[in-house]
């Protein structure tokens, strides 16, 4: 009997080592948190140091050039800026809509259950493949070109999941009385979302827009995909003319390069020249994106201290 | 009319109501909010014609490829040479970096992932992890093409100084990139999984006097298993699906090789290097383009459909 119990020196012992072993993965805890971080670290430095000597002011004023030295980004920041414009005017209406149909009017049945599952399926599709989706459709089925709007439909084909999924939580999180509140004093449905459900629910759908569209932005795959060109020396026209109507819509369907395709045909040349290029042009998407996601954060963080029901 | 008032109403005479005629149900207020649910309604129903969309387009472009080649080469050849003379369509070679280099992903992505997922949500206090979990959220929002840099300009010299004879563009540096990448995805996957396991299981480990440890791995794991499995496959999807990282390090050499150490071109790096040429459209080498992302697609589709199956499973069991 005594030789199967252990003694309580052995249980102490026993003890101790499971302590032991508790406080070791907590270690290894903290050790694999900081190889995720340390890589962020190292990455965002590395390319800081290795572009700082083309973060100038010239670099955002020039346009690409077989001189590395000369080279500069303003091509592709503008394109950047106006391929999001597009990507926003059509993810963040239909995305918003969509959001509010599935978590207001939607009535439960196989079509609802469709849409559903085509969301999640489409948040889980390789950004690469809506690139194709793209090259087949808006090039080629509907001869957009390989211009500004057929890159910003794509992106907003990409991330209008992300938005849906915002919508529909900032919209969940807003109590049943809000509604049977509106419903009582005889709102209508739409008049109830108009008034109260969108209001409330901005906070929330801001955070998702601003997360998606930092996506957007860094996405590559795609628009290579449809057939970007990787040298631009010119702006597409710009949005504002001097003769009357005053607004031209000719930039849409403008050739167009962006700040990833730029750092991308930069990363690609075997002269290391252009690898200080590309390493400047990485640490502007970064730190882009970084703010961004940041806001997004604080927005959270905001929303979440301020609003009790 | 006002039916309801008109039935008790003497000789059809109009009683006086409290009910006043701007309550009554209005012909164009009506029309106004069925007009709106129908809007809403197409705004939602985008995402079935994006999905319709893209099963058309790479089933159309893919029907015309395989008239030509035939599916038993596709899947069988041991070469994938699609803009030479002597064209061959072995998808396999791609695949072949495909896998490499999600393995190696892998190796890294499962053992970080899981470490932090079990420390964030078994041993760390909740205002470290209020903290480190946006931080981990921000590993993932960097640009791919950044990470595509990193690999090639950082991670591959520090490799190149262990192992003298890695060739510049290799799946290793890649794969190890790739993985750092999804590891915020499955940890924050497998951690949600962990948070779902009920306190009381928790709570009954504890006073037999387990220690933290013990009960993470013996009571909370094999709990959350099918949740935690969940984020693995997810993550295999996402390193199948993922382009510029390999575009940039790896090399769009296509290479049959199970080797990380050598270069090989990834199913998604040769459509992007199809796609920075100027094949002519309607060309068997621009049809190989829509094959291979349909090949992708499928590959993707069963992952994810693996991966939302199980994470159903864990939710009914509590």
């Amino acid at each position: 009997m005594s030789a199967i119990a252990p003694s309580r020196t052995e249980v102490r012992r026993l003890i101790v080592r499971a302590r032991r072993l508790d406080v070791l993965f907590v270690a290894l805890g903290i050790v694999a948190l900081g190889i995720g971080f340390a890589t962020f670290v190292a990455l965002f430095l590395d390319m800081l140091i290795d572009g700082w000597s083309r973060l100038r002011p010239e670099f955002f004023t020039q346009f690409p050039s077989r001189r590395a030295g000369q080279a500069g980004i303003l091509s592709a920041w503008v394109g950047t800026l106006l391929v999001m414009i597009v990507t926003a005017c059509v993810a963040v209406p239909l995305g918003v809509a969509a959001g509010i149909y599935l978590e207001e009017y939607a009535p439960k049945n196989w079509v609802t259950d469709l849409i559903e599952i085509n969301i999640t399926n489409l948040a889980g599709v390789p950004s690469i493949v809506y690139g194709l989706l793209a090259l087949g459709l808006f090039v080629y089925a509907f001869g957009l070109g390989q211009s500004v709007q057929t890159a910003g439909l794509t992106l907003a084909l990409l991330i209008l999941p992300v938005v849906i999924v915002a919508t529909r939580e900032a919209i969940r999180s807003i109590p049943g009385m809000i509604r049977e509140g509106a419903y009582a004093v005889g709102a209508t449905r739409w008049q109830t979302v108009k008034d109260h459900i969108i209001p409330y629910s901005t906070p929330g759908i801001l955070t998702g827009v601003i997360i998606g569209m930092s996506r957007a932005i860094g996405e590559t795959a795609p628009i290579i995909t449809i057939g970007a060109l990787t040298f631009i020396a010119f702006l597409p026209p710009p949005p504002v003319t001097g003769d009357f109507p005053f607004l031209s819509f000719e930039w849409l369907s403008a050739p167009f390069t962006v700040m990833p395709i730029q750092m991308f045909n930069w990363t690609s040349r075997p002269d290391p020249a252009f690898h200080a290029n590309a390493a400047a042009a990485g640490t502007i998407l970064v730190f882009m994106t970084l703010a961004m996601n940041a806001l997004a954060i604080w927005l959270r963080f905001r929303l979440r201290k301020n609003i009790k029901w | 009319m006002d039916s309801a008032s008109a039935i008790d109403a003497p000789r059809g005479a109009r009683l006086p109501t409290v009910v006043s005629d701007r309550l009554a149900k209005k012909y164009s207020r009506n029309l106004k909010e069925r007009a709106i649910e129908a809007l809403l309604f197409l705004a939602a129903f985008v995402s079935v014609f994006t999905t319709a969309g893209i099963v058309y387009i790479l089933v159309k472009e893919s029907v015309v490829f395989f008239s030509q080649v035939p599916i038993l080469d596709f899947l069988t050849d041991r070469q994938w040479t699609p803009l030479f003379d002597d064209a061959h369509y072995g998808i396999r070679v791609l695949l072949s970096g495909t896998i490499t280099s999600s393995v190696v992903a892998l190796l890294v992505a499962i053992p970080l992932g899981t470490t932090i997922a079990v420390y964030l949500s078994e041993f760390a206090s909740p205002r470290a992890r209020e903290v480190a979990k946006p931080v981990l959220e921000l590993l993932s929002g960097v640009p791919t093409i950044v990470y595509g840099y990193f690999a090639l300009l950082f991670v591959t010299p520090l490799l190149q100084a262990l192992i003298p004879s890695l060739p510049g563009f290799n799946l290793l540096s890649a794969g190890i990139v790739m993985g750092i990448m999804i590891v915020p995805y499955v940890a924050s996957i497998s951690e949600d999984a962990m948070r779902a396991v009920p306190m009381s299981l928790r709570e009954g480990s504890f006073a037999m006097g387990a220690t933290r440890l013990q009960t993470a791995m013996k009571v909370v794991v094999p709990a959350a298993t099918s949740g935690i499995a969940a984020a693995y496959i997810l993550g295999i999807s996402r390193a199948v699906g993922e382009t510029m990282i390999l575009a940039v390090a790896a090399g769009m050499q296509p290479n049959l090789t199970f080797n990380p150490l050598e270069p090989a071109a990834t199913i998604t790096a040769y459509i992007v290097q199809v796609a920075l040429g100027d094949l002519p459209h309607g060309s068997v080498g621009y049809q190989t383009i829509f094959a291979a992302g349909l090949s992708l697609l499928l590959l993707t589709l069963m992952f994810n459909l693996i991966g939302f199956w199980m994470r159903r499973r864990y939710r009914e069991v509590y």
